[in-house]
């Protein structure tokens, strides 16, 4: 009989994790031990930003100054203020500037350093945020960048960086599609993408 | 839309540990951003990262680095070969622990 552990089930073992994940599993254990790390305080965390905290948050503040002008005044003047009175504040949310895109310039946001992202309106930033082409494209060719992001400037405007620190985040105030006359804030919510809100799409219109 | 916040369990736990250990007061958010950025930048030097396990590959780097001091970079070494060891030794569909843990 041929020996062959992987279809003895006697011998299966768990799934070994890759190296870093063991070494993350290794500091865990380290600073529990050491009294310093709450495993339930780690759960809580991870539970939010994989199920409550994301790009609908962001939607709704944009939807809503799409269709409130005095919200969309105070959003404007002091981010941090306005989207903390919806209830978006918290970790990463301390320092909010909104910029608006308008027909003369469109915004986009990027963060040099690491990833600094706005968690309380937009959640965990996706990997092409993360990642070395954006961080360093953003700044040196944003068009090219936009262009493949499939985002099409209008001649007459320019494009305007926000580099993200740990002290100041940026969210990007889309312009309000064609054709959204008249829906509620609760209807246009949907049309305001994570990409709109970080410059890299534009919120489009209901599909006809 | 639709995208999972983490794309591995491991990066999810360490953002959550780093997140965990800047709000009980042992560095401050922007020391992090200091320490995190460097490490992306010397992980950036050999190859372009991602965005994915080499960024979180270098977030490890980051957290290591800055908690040098409060965890002891032998005492990590040993605990991820006890952790290697135990996975090694439980049979699948049971859970994973370190002996007497």
């Amino acid at each position: 009989m041929p020996h062959d552990h992987a279809h003895d089930p006697d011998h299966a073992h768990a799934v070994l994790p890759s190296e870093p994940a063991l070494r993350v599993k290794a500091l865990e254990t380290l600073l529990t031990e050491k009294g310093l790390v709450d495993p339930a305080a780690l759960d809580e965390i991870i539970d939010s930003y994989q199920d409550k905290i994301g790009p609908k948050n962001g939607a709704k503040v944009i939807a809503r100054a799409w269709t409130d002008p005095a919200f969309k005044a105070a959003l404007l003047a002091d981010g941090t203020a306005a989207v903390s009175e919806m209830g978006f504040y918290g970790r990463q949310g301390e320092h909010v500037t909104v910029v608006e895109n308008t027909p003369e310039v469109h915004n986009m946001v990027v963060c040099t350093l690491c990833s600094c992202y706005p968690w309380p309106l937009l959640g965990i930033p996706p990997a092409w945020y993360k990642s070395d082409a954006y961080r360093a494209r953003a700044v040196r060719e944003p068009r090219a960048v936009l262009a493949e992001f499939g985002v099409t400037l209008l001649p007459t405007q320019k494009v305007r960086v926000w580099d993200s620190t740990a002290e100041m985040r940026y969210l990007v105030l889309p312009m309000r599609p064609e054709g959204t006359e008249g829906m509620s804030a609760a209807e246009l919510a949907p049309l305001v993408s994570r990409d709109a809100m970080v410059g890299t799409g534009i919120a489009r219109g209901p599909k006809p | 839309m639709g995208e999972p916040a983490f794309t591995a369990p491991w990066h999810a736990q360490l953002f959550a540990l780093t997140v965990h250990l800047s709000e009980a007061g042992h560095f401050s958010w922007s020391d992090w951003t200091q320490t995190f950025g460097a490490a992306l930048k010397r992980n950036g030097l050999a190859k372009e990262l991602d965005g994915g396990d080499d960024y979180f590959a270098a977030w490890l780097e980051a957290l290591e680095a800055i908690l040098h001091g409060i965890a002891d970079g032998a005492k990590i070494a040993a605990l991820t070969d006890q952790w290697r060891q135990a996975y090694l030794d439980t049979t699948h569909g049971e859970p994973v622990r370190l002996p007497g843990g």
